[in-house]
């Protein structure tokens, strides 16, 4: 069983029903053909990078599933090429460390900027080092604040 | 017999072997790209749109192999542009 990733972009003009009844046509496709649907990812609007059929955004989906064979990915994509609201589309094929990214993902494992051992122990230590970075910060407010105060009472007494 | 102190270069002979460049995927451990980050691919890019050398990044054939194709496959969703100016 390979798994794919289709990602395709809906014109925005359609009315929200129309655009959700687009994007179900597929997912059901893909069910109805003896694929197994890992997940269906709707990113919704975002901003084109380059104007595509004159329009400057577009509702994106991505959909994840699992088939038995490949026969199907091609009907697809002629649905695609058919259908006049899809814009673009895009069918990968995902190798392992592709697959195991993509569950990391959903499990939130995969954070920005930080390194990529032990995320869980980063997520659960993460409330700690917060806390741990805000006190010194206060402390060091109240220094200064002691050390202006300190001169001004000096040169009170003088 | 000048001493050591009196020879003076015009470039410092030192120059060059200063930072070691390196992978940041096989230093991390980073196995896949995900071409839907257009975030992440920004690094690899320059403010015109292009892909950047490997010579600059410092990563290895592998993954700017990789790279490239996540790079283009980004281009082709129009998450990324084909080309820009001022992306940065």
């Amino acid at each position: 069983m390979n798994q794919y990733e289709v990602n395709f972009i809906v014109d925005p003009v359609l009315s929200g029903d129309e655009i959700k009844s687009t994007a179900q046509t597929y997912v059901d496709m893909v069910s109805s053909n003896g694929g197994e649907i890992v997940h269906v990812d709707e990113m919704g609007l975002r901003q084109l990078a380059y104007p595509l059929k004159r329009r400057t955004t577009g509702i994106y989906y991505c959909i994840e599933y699992k088939v038995p064979n490949g026969e199907m990915i091609n009907k697809m994509e002629l649905a695609f090429r058919r259908d006049e609201r899809i814009m673009r589309f895009l069918t990968v094929r995902l190798d392992k460390f592709g697959v195991k990214y993509n569950d990391d993902k959903r499990n939130g494992l995969i954070g920005k900027k930080k390194s990529k051992k032990d995320k869980e122990e980063i997520k659960s230590g993460a409330k700690e080092v917060a806390k741990a970075a805000v006190k010194p910060i206060v402390k060091a407010k109240a220094a200064k604040a002691a050390v202006a105060a300190a001169p001004t009472a000096v040169s009170e007494e003088e | 017999m000048a001493s050591r102190d009196d020879i003076k270069f015009l470039s410092n002979p030192n120059i060059g072997s200063q930072r070691r460049k390196y992978c940041r995927f096989r230093k991390y451990g980073i196995r896949y790209i995900d071409y839907k980050d257009p975030d992440f691919l920004l690094q690899f890019i320059n403010e015109q749109g292009k892909i950047l050398p490997r010579r600059i990044t410092g990563n290895s054939l592998k993954f700017q192999r990789k790279i490239a194709t996540a790079v283009k496959r980004a281009r082709h969703l129009a998450m990324l542009p084909y080309v820009a100016d001022l992306l940065k």
